[in-house]
């Protein structure tokens, strides 16, 4: 459950041995990245968001080739390991090893077939020894990535894990607001809904503040984790999240914002006792086109996916001229290929044996 | 023969070409790929990342002075078709491929430094991904030897003997603040 730090490199990866002149990217520049493994952002420092940002650029750039495909990771083998059913992130994560000319293998896991611990950690040994480089997981108990980081030495990668976190989709919606507004410094973010449930959220939460941007989260008392207001925590727990301001008035939340974001709403949500029907939910919290009025005019409106129209999200500004939600997915493929390369190749060549370094 | 570049240890040696020579040297480089390709039609000058796009746009900018015409240029990031990408890392690229449509151009490779030949190389297949040229020639400012590969520069602004551990730079005024290309001594480092 809680975020235990695998996988720093012990390589000191310094800038990228260009001379002089920075790209014009609007934050940040040199190249910086220290991780085994994606588990979370909370261990990412700016520098290191910022790297896969400007990384994830470029492989734009290859997507929209008329042939994107690049032979950048020939001879890698990435296996998808969802234990929990999912379409867009899936597809993503195959698309993306399969354009940098990696191998490709998905595998579904019924969640009902597989024993918690022991039994993932004999996959995840078992797609090792068969020659698996990176292994992407989606898991419904919370840490179950890092259980399988700390038991091989192929590189990890969180696809979502129960409600704990979401590290590749929150760095496509970083993408995603950066490609709009170039810098997030004081940037005002709204998320609305289901905090306590959602791992975007959570994850979103510790890149947009290592980038600058201003957190607001809004939902009922009830989905708001508890432990969310600093104050309220203990001593040793101040850590555990970054800084955020907190409301329960959605028009309130969304007053000023640059980019609102609403979150899935699962219907369980209302079995468990959290809501007292789903319509009182869609009364008090939806994300209305009314309601956006309060935002920036030029505010973006985005949704981690799947949505459930006329609950979370009104029908017409899901599909409004706010709305960046397919952009979302679009980026997604671009942020993965460039996590998937820079585990497999470093930043500067740590990667794998070394060979020579010269230019030509 | 200038300096070669044996020259004792320690001592930094000066240019091999100064600003003067560069702005010569293009010059020429420009006449010759408007002479060897008769003329501008169909030219597109792609540069490989950082400075051979430099290169390529200052070369457009000569032929549009000499032949009052203008060529489109593009760049051409590399970085993910290289062969030796394990060793090398990703690095951080200053910007993304751009180019300008290459199907049935005649479409001149415009780099700095030619050495290894990798780099041609990975441009080649990298152009693969963006269309079919109707040809493709290689002009470079320098070739320095110790080709790794069967490559050759079409276009050649000149040749500098080396030692294979020697530094080839090529400074330009857009990237680096001047225009000087140095060679380095190598040590031990290759």
């Amino acid at each position: 459950m809680t975020t235990e730090t695998t996988g720093t490199r012990q390589t000191g990866v310094s800038d990228a041995p260009e001379p002089v002149a920075a790209p014009e990217s609007p934050q940040g520049t040199s190249a910086s990245w220290e991780h085994d493994h994606v588990l979370d952002l909370d261990d990412f420092t700016t520098e290191e968001i910022l790297t896969v940002l400007d990384l994830t650029d470029r492989m734009q750039e290859v997507l929209e080739r008329r042939i994107a495909r690049v032979p950048a990771l020939r001879g890698h083998t990435v296996v998808n390991l969802f234990y929990e059913p999912s379409t867009r992130t899936r597809a993503s994560f195959e698309l993306a090893g399969k354009v940098l000319g990696a191998d490709v293998i998905s595998l579904s896991v019924a969640t009902s077939a597989v024993q918690k611990g022991e039994s993932l950690i004999d996959t995840v040994r078992t797609l090792r020894a068969m020659g698996a480089d990176s292994i992407v997981i989606r898991h419904a108990s919370s840490g179950a990535p890092y259980l399988a980081a700390r038991h091989t030495n192929a590189s990890i990668v969180n696809a979502g894990d129960g409600a704990h976190a979401h590290p590749t989709q929150a760095l496509l919606d970083l993408y995603t607001m950066r490609s709009h507004f170039g810098d997030l410094t004081g940037k005002r973010v709204a998320m609305i809904g289901d905090i306590s449930h959602s791992r975007v959220a959570r994850s979103d939460l510790w890149g947009l503040t290592a980038l600058g941007a201003d957190v607001v989260v809004c939902g009922p008392p009830t989905l708001l984790p508890i432990g969310l207001d600093a104050s309220q925590r203990p001593e040793h727990a101040q850590q555990a999240l970054p800084p955020v301001q907190i409301e329960t008035d959605i028009d309130r939340a969304i007053e000023g914002a640059h980019v609102v974001m609403a979150l899935r709403l699962q219907s369980e949500r209302q079995q468990g006792g959290l809501l007292p029907s789903l319509h009182e939910y869609a009364l008090h919290y939806q994300v209305t086109a009314e309601r956006l009025a309060r935002a920036q005019p030029d505010h973006l409106l985005m949704h981690p996916g799947p949505k459930n129209e006329g609950i979370e999200i009104a029908r017409d500004v899901a599909a409004g001229q706010h709305s960046i939600i397919e952009q979302q997915v679009t980026n997604g493929v671009a942020v993965r290929m460039a996590l998937l390369s820079l585990l497999a190749l470093g930043a500067d060549g740590t990667g794998a044996a070394t060979g020579e370094g010269g230019a030509a | 023969m200038e300096h070669s570049a044996g020259d004792a240890v320690g001592t930094a040696p000066g240019p091999v070409l100064d600003a003067a020579g560069i702005r010569r040297t293009m010059q020429r480089l420009a006449h010759e790929i408007v002479e060897r390709n008769g003329g501008v039609e169909h030219l597109v000058l792609v540069g490989v990342q950082r400075r051979g796009v430099t290169i390529a746009e200052r070369l457009a900018g000569f032929i549009e002075e000499f032949e009052g015409a203008s060529v489109p240029t593009g760049r051409l990031d590399v970085t993910l078709h290289r062969d030796d990408l394990a060793s090398r890392g990703l690095r951080s690229s200053p910007q993304p491929s751009d180019l300008p449509d290459i199907e049935d151009q005649h479409l001149v490779l415009v780099d700095d430094v030619l050495f290894t030949g990798r780099t041609v190389r990975a441009a080649l297949d990298s152009l693969n991904d963006f269309g079919r040229p109707h040809l493709v020639r290689l002009a470079v400012l320098i070739d320095r030897g110790h080709r790794e590969l069967p490559i050759r520069a079409d276009i050649v602004g000149k040749n500098i003997p080396t030692m294979r551990t020697d530094q080839v730079q090529v400074l330009l005024e857009e990237d680096d603040g001047r225009d000087a290309v140095v060679v380095i001594p190598g040590g031990d480092r290759s």
